[in-house]
């Protein structure tokens, strides 16, 4: 039955990971200190003592936590395996790219490898360069894999159950500096949500900002002051970047004409690329050229100063919309 | 000569001391990883290393970088993001370097550091300067994979490494017995043909004799050795780590184990006078806290070089 709770999405991860835990007994949950600790960040706690020998710590041995994953997801397991940060997942890449995206293909569907990798990334003050990288457009360049990247407590409920009940290898990359974060209303225990499409979070008529993970909260503040000017934008969060909502994003370009998009991922060879690549492959009639904020294509230093001013910041979102706005035909 | 040695322990305990007190307070943010209680590992290691051999630590390697000579008023800079920090605020807390000491750095990718301390010595094969590596990781990096490469590619070749774990018992929450079948972690690397010892790591004179022997070997180009260091750290994993995992009575024992309250019962039952003692520890926390006030006063690195380094 549905039922509305508060939650913040820590507490909505949880809420998922238990459901799924209840309704799937196929279903594994593992990783680094996730089971008797409940996570270094507390995601999972409670659910080893629920669900028993389902829910296990494992040894730092990402290779081997990830490619366990895809020998038992081909045996019916569904194996939900917490890489703690996503910088960790580069030393078990080869079980993902090489391994898990594979199995389908290369058995022509007779066999194939439904895990879902949960894992989180992003930028906080302080943060070493090996705890802060955004990588998801690694991930969104090997075909085969699915994923997801939730920001609000009730899209990490859902976005983690659809990844868990779809048959492909799915990455969940959530945000950490969103885990503790406000309380809001979420809707657990309703049916699940298929995966893609996206959430329209504001509309308008004079330009288009796509966007994903923590940064759209600035994304908004930056429309918000733009607003007060009667400047008004659309703003498409994508949920999900495969699958990606493509005729969304072609249809508020067709009818804004002016195309931004905001990524914490580093600009070169960033997913931002690829969206505005789409765009003009389409034909879309544009009235001013696309733009892109990012991380201004760097290491990411400790100093919190020195990280403010590579990565994207509302005044950056702000200042790119309004020459965005202001170039072109109107 | 053992008061030194106190001196060299209480160094590192006041400069982590005070980082955790600077970190409460605000100078310093993100993550940080303390040494408390390792600390002999550190000093009683480095002690038999040449200057131009190489150091690979971890994130928890602020005691292996006091060790090995650099400045704490770098150090301390280096964690509050100012201009003087010993790689101006880019490495913070968990990665910074400082290879003009034969610090070649912190690493936070868990087992990451061994497979690079290989190519030191490799280097060090090849380049005419006979320089050896010691690497250092926890008892939990024993699990990843890189590790156990690097043993092997090291012995295959003779390379000069010393793998050095300090086993701590924990990876983070987790104990290590929980996630090994064989505690004996030293038989590792001895089924790849490395000679490895196991030693009481709170005690400095087993961690420089086991060093030695390993260091003499590498340089003998007899090839890698292991040391397994059993240590415990007497504070949490990070700052804030409510430590809930700890048994009932465990930190108890491990403030008697710990090497500063060892090294001090040592000296006062050797008839050494209870103020001589207790200056090592007053001497270390001013050292300390003047480095920390130096730092403090320090410009922060400004923004617009935020960019600077990143290619030739
Ligand atoms: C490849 C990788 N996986 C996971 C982590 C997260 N992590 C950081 S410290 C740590 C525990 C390491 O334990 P151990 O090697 O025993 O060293 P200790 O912290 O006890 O010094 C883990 C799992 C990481 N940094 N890198």
């Amino acid at each position: 039955m549905p039922e509305i709770v508060k939650l913040n999405v820590g507490g909505a991860v949880n809420a998922a990971l238990a459901r799924a835990l209840e309704e799937m007994p196929e279903t594994l949950l593992y990783g680094e200190d996730v089971a008797l600790p409940g996570g270094v960040f507390g995601v999972t706690r409670g659910l080893a003592k629920r669900f028993g020998d389902r829910v296990f710590d494992t040894p730092i041995s990402e290779t081997a936590m990830l490619g366990a994953a895809v020998g038992a997801a081909t045996f019916g397991r569904r194996p939900i395996v917490e890489i703690m940060w996503i910088d960790f997942s580069l030393v078990a890449f080869d079980q993902i790219v090489n391994q898990a995206a594979n199995v389908r293909y290369v058995s022509a569907g007779r066999s194939s490898a439904p895990l879902t990798i949960r894992t989180q990334q992003g930028n906080a003050p302080g943060a070493c360069a090996q705890h802060s990288q955004n990588l998801e457009a690694l991930l969104l360049h090997v075909p085969g894999i699915r994923v997801a990247m939730p920001r609000t407590p009730q899209d990490s409920y859902d976005l983690l159950l659809s990844a868990v009940a779809c048959d492909d290898p799915t990455v969940v990359i959530e945000n950490r500096t969103l885990y503790a974060g406000p309380k809001d209303t979420v809707e657990v225990g309703g049916p699940v949500r298929p995966i893609g499409g996206h959430r329209a979070l504001r509309s308008g008529s004079d330009a288009t900002v796509v966007v994903w993970g923590a940064v759209t909260a600035k994304v908004l503040d930056a429309v918000d002051r733009l607003e007060a000017d009667g400047i008004t934008v659309d703003v498409l969060e994508m949920v999900w970047l495969n699958p990606f909502d493509w005729p969304a994003v072609l249809d508020s370009v067709g009818r804004t004409g002016r195309l931004l998009v905001v990524h914490e991922a580093a600009r070169t060879g960033g997913f931002g690329a690829e969206v505005i690549a789409r765009v003009a492959e389409s034909g879309v009639p544009l009235r001013a050229a696309p733009r892109r904020v990012a991380l201004d294509d760097s290491r990411i230093p400790s100093a919190p100063q020195l990280a403010a001013a590579l990565l994207p910041q509302t005044g950056d979102v702000e200042t790119a919309l309004r020459d965005l706005v202001g170039s072109g035909a109107s | 000569m053992k008061l030194d040695d106190l001196l060299a322990l209480w160094r590192i305990r006041a400069l982590e001391e005070k980082i955790r007190d600077l970190r409460l307070e605000g100078p310093i943010v993100g993550s940080v990883h303390l040494s408390n209680g390792q600390e002999s590992v550190a000093v009683g290691a480095c002690s038999q290393l040449r200057p131009h051999d190489a150091v690979y630590a971890t994130y928890r390697g602020h005691g292996w970088a006091v060790a090995r000579g650099v400045p704490p008023r770098e150090i301390f800079a280096e964690l509050m993001g100012r201009v003087t920090g010993v790689n101006a605020g880019r490495g913070g807390s968990a990665h910074f370097s400082a290879p003009q000491h034969g610090f070649h750095g912190e690493n936070s990718i868990v087992g990451a550091g061994a497979p690079i301390a290989v190519g030191a010595a490799l280097a060090g094969r090849h380049d005419g300067t006979g320089r050896i590596a010691l690497t250092v990781f926890g008892d939990g990096a024993m699990n990843q994979g890189a590790v156990t490469e690097a043993m092997n590619f090291a012995a295959a070749f003779s390379l000069g490494v010393v793998f050095v774990c300090e086993n701590n018992r924990y990876s983070e929450l987790t104990p290590i017995d929980a996630m090994v079948a064989q505690p004996d972690l030293s038989q590792r690397a001895t089924a790849l043909g490395i000679p490895a010892v196991r030693v009481d790591g709170n005690d400095l004179a087993q961690v420089r004799t086991a060093t030695r022997l390993a260091v003499e070997s590498a340089v003998a180009g007899r090839g890698p050795s292991f040391i397994e260091a059993h240590t415990q750290r007497i504070v949490g994993h990070y700052i804030g780590d409510a430590e809930q995992y700890r048994p009932a009575g465990e930190l108890d024992r491990d403030l008697r184990l710990e090497p500063i309250a060892r090294l001090t019962r040592e000296l006062l039952a050797e008839g050494v006078a209870a103020e001589a003692v207790a200056r090592c520890e007053e001497r270390a926390r001013s050292e300390m806290d003047a480095a920390a006030a130096a730092a403090l006063a320090d410009p922060l690195t400004d923004p617009a070089t935020a960019k600077d380094h990143l290619y030739a």
